[in-house]
């Protein structure tokens, strides 16, 4: 599979949000308004990719020689809170302005399940270091659509105050989750 | 044995790795927060109302310490506030004059005339937008849709009979309603300020009579019965300079249409209650 199908396949089709279902609590809880989703899809995208990296090359050089493959899950948490928690010690001191914008987002993602997830089809896809970047960018981009795209609906609902009492808030939202679900199925035929 | 002894030991080195490594980096890479930035956002409220144009209370608090802000721009704390900040910073406080919010507009069901029965998104910045813009005929007075209501974060601003009012006792001042007023008929006025156009509609008397009730017409007797000369005409609309205005009520009285209101006398019977018991 080239390089952009792959990126397609990990955006469009298998969406890691509404294909994979994986991160939903932020696809839920930060949703509510545009600029804090987008602050949070910036900083997944960011988070996702560097510890894609962090995590092949831990898995590759460190996990596989020594024959703990079975340790991976363990490995990735580490890897990936150890890695948030350091970039944003790094960020803090080299780039205030991107730190400032990321906030509050960047040590919530450590415990993120969309990173672990997106670490973890690196290794069972048996990608390389370039397939890995590429997968994770394109996940982590098709994080930022789904939750900007949700965020935007969701503004548009919480104005309508004709809606059903019963139906606002939380429970909207998921049928407004559901739907976009299955709008994205509609990609399944993009990629054989 | 081995079989759990080198798994640990791996794990284990690993944890330890990335402690040392973060413990070196946060040494490496440490931040020094200025104290008085920490001090200053202690006293803000927190409401993140963002009325001082900065991004929330933190924000505010940063920009004080940078010199970048004033620091007497936090409407919801006042004098107040700016007072202790000003002490923080080490300079003579600059007190600036406690403002609140005011409709431009008491066109209420009774007054102002409807053309249509508005079905639309509850929401006045979405309303304006549609054509027909809204309930009223008026296309110039309160939605009534309550966008101000919502985003109020101190509760100080209510739709009652269609009409936005503001409650004085809660009002800080921040200018959140009177940005976030699509129509633009929230300004802020010096709180001390009484007596008030409560219209903002532009157009000619005649027009402005087909569609309320209560609408300033122009007639300009206002501007004749003021003793300061403290009301002018803007266009076909009349304009109170508060810092000329003695609140003393004449033009209210005057005015036929009923668009100046007096919040004096509005308030009068609370007034009285309270100079009986003082």
């Amino acid at each position: 599979m080239s390089l952009i199908m792959l990126f397609i396949s990990a955006l469009l089709v298998h969406n890691i949000l509404l294909s994979r279902f994986l991160g939903c609590c932020p696809f839920l809880g930060v949703s509510n308004q545009l600029e804090t989703a987008k602050g949070m899809g910036v900083a997944v995208v960011f988070v996702i990719t560097f510890a894609s990296i962090m995590t092949w090359l831990s898995y590759t050089f460190i996990l596989v020689p020594l024959h703990l493959e079975y340790l991976y899950t363990l490995a990735f948490i580490l890897i990936i809170a150890a890695l948030v928690q350091f970039v944003e010690i790094v960020l803090k001191k080299v780039m205030p302005g991107l730190y400032k914008s990321l906030g509050i987002f960047l040590p919530l993602i450590t415990t993120n399940c969309a990173v672990l997830g997106v670490a973890v089809i690196n290794m069972n896809e048996k990608y390389g270091l370039i397939e890995s970047i590429v997968n994770a960018i394109g996940s982590s981009c098709g994080f930022l659509l789904a939750i900007v795209i949700m965020a935007g609906i969701r503004e548009r609902i919480e104005a309508n105050t004709e809606m059903p009492a019963a139906l606002r808030g939380l429970p909207i939202a998921l049928i407004t989750a559901g739907l976009m679900s299955i709008a994205f199925m509609g990609f399944n035929g993009l990629i054989k | 044995m081995d079989g759990i002894l080198f798994p640990t030991i791996v794990m284990g080195g690993l944890g330890v790795t990335f402690g040392v490594l973060l413990a070196i980096a946060s040494k490496k890479f440490h931040v020094d927060v200025d104290e008085r930035q920490t001090k200053i956002r202690a006293l803000l409220p927190g409401a993140n109302c963002g009325g001082c144009g900065f991004p929330g209370c933190d924000g505010y608090a940063e920009a004080c310490v940078a010199g970048t802000a004033k620091l007497n721009c936090c409407a919801a704390g006042g004098a107040e506030v700016a007072a202790k900040i000003a002490e923080i910073m080490g300079v003579a406080a600059e007190i600036s004059e406690p403002k609140r919010a005011y409709v431009r507009c008491h066109g209420t069901f009774d007054k102002a005339v409807k053309d249509c029965v508005y079905h639309g998104v509850h929401d006045c910045r979405e309303a304006v937008v549609v054509p027909g813009k809204g309930p009223s005929s008026c296309a110039y007075g309160c939605l009534g849709l309550g966008t101000c209501e919502k985003v109020c974060v101190f509760g100080a601003i209510k739709i009652k009979d269609g009409v936005a009012v503001v409650d004085r006792t809660k009002c800080t001042g921040c200018g959140t309603c009177a940005a976030n007023c699509p129509r633009g008929v929230i300004t802020l006025i010096p709180e001390k300020s009484e007596v008030q156009v409560a219209c903002s509609n532009p157009m000619k008397g005649p027009f402005v009579k087909k569609v309320c009730s209560t609408g300033c017409i122009g007639c300009t007797l206002c501007v004749k019965a003021c003793p300061k000369g403290a009301i002018k005409m803007n266009g076909n609309l009349a304009e109170i300079d508060a810092s000329a205005c003695v609140n003393c009520g004449l033009c209210a009285s005057k005015c036929p249409a009923k668009a100046i209101v007096n919040s004096k006398a509005t308030a009068k019977p609370a007034d009285v209650s309270e100079s009986k018991e003082a």
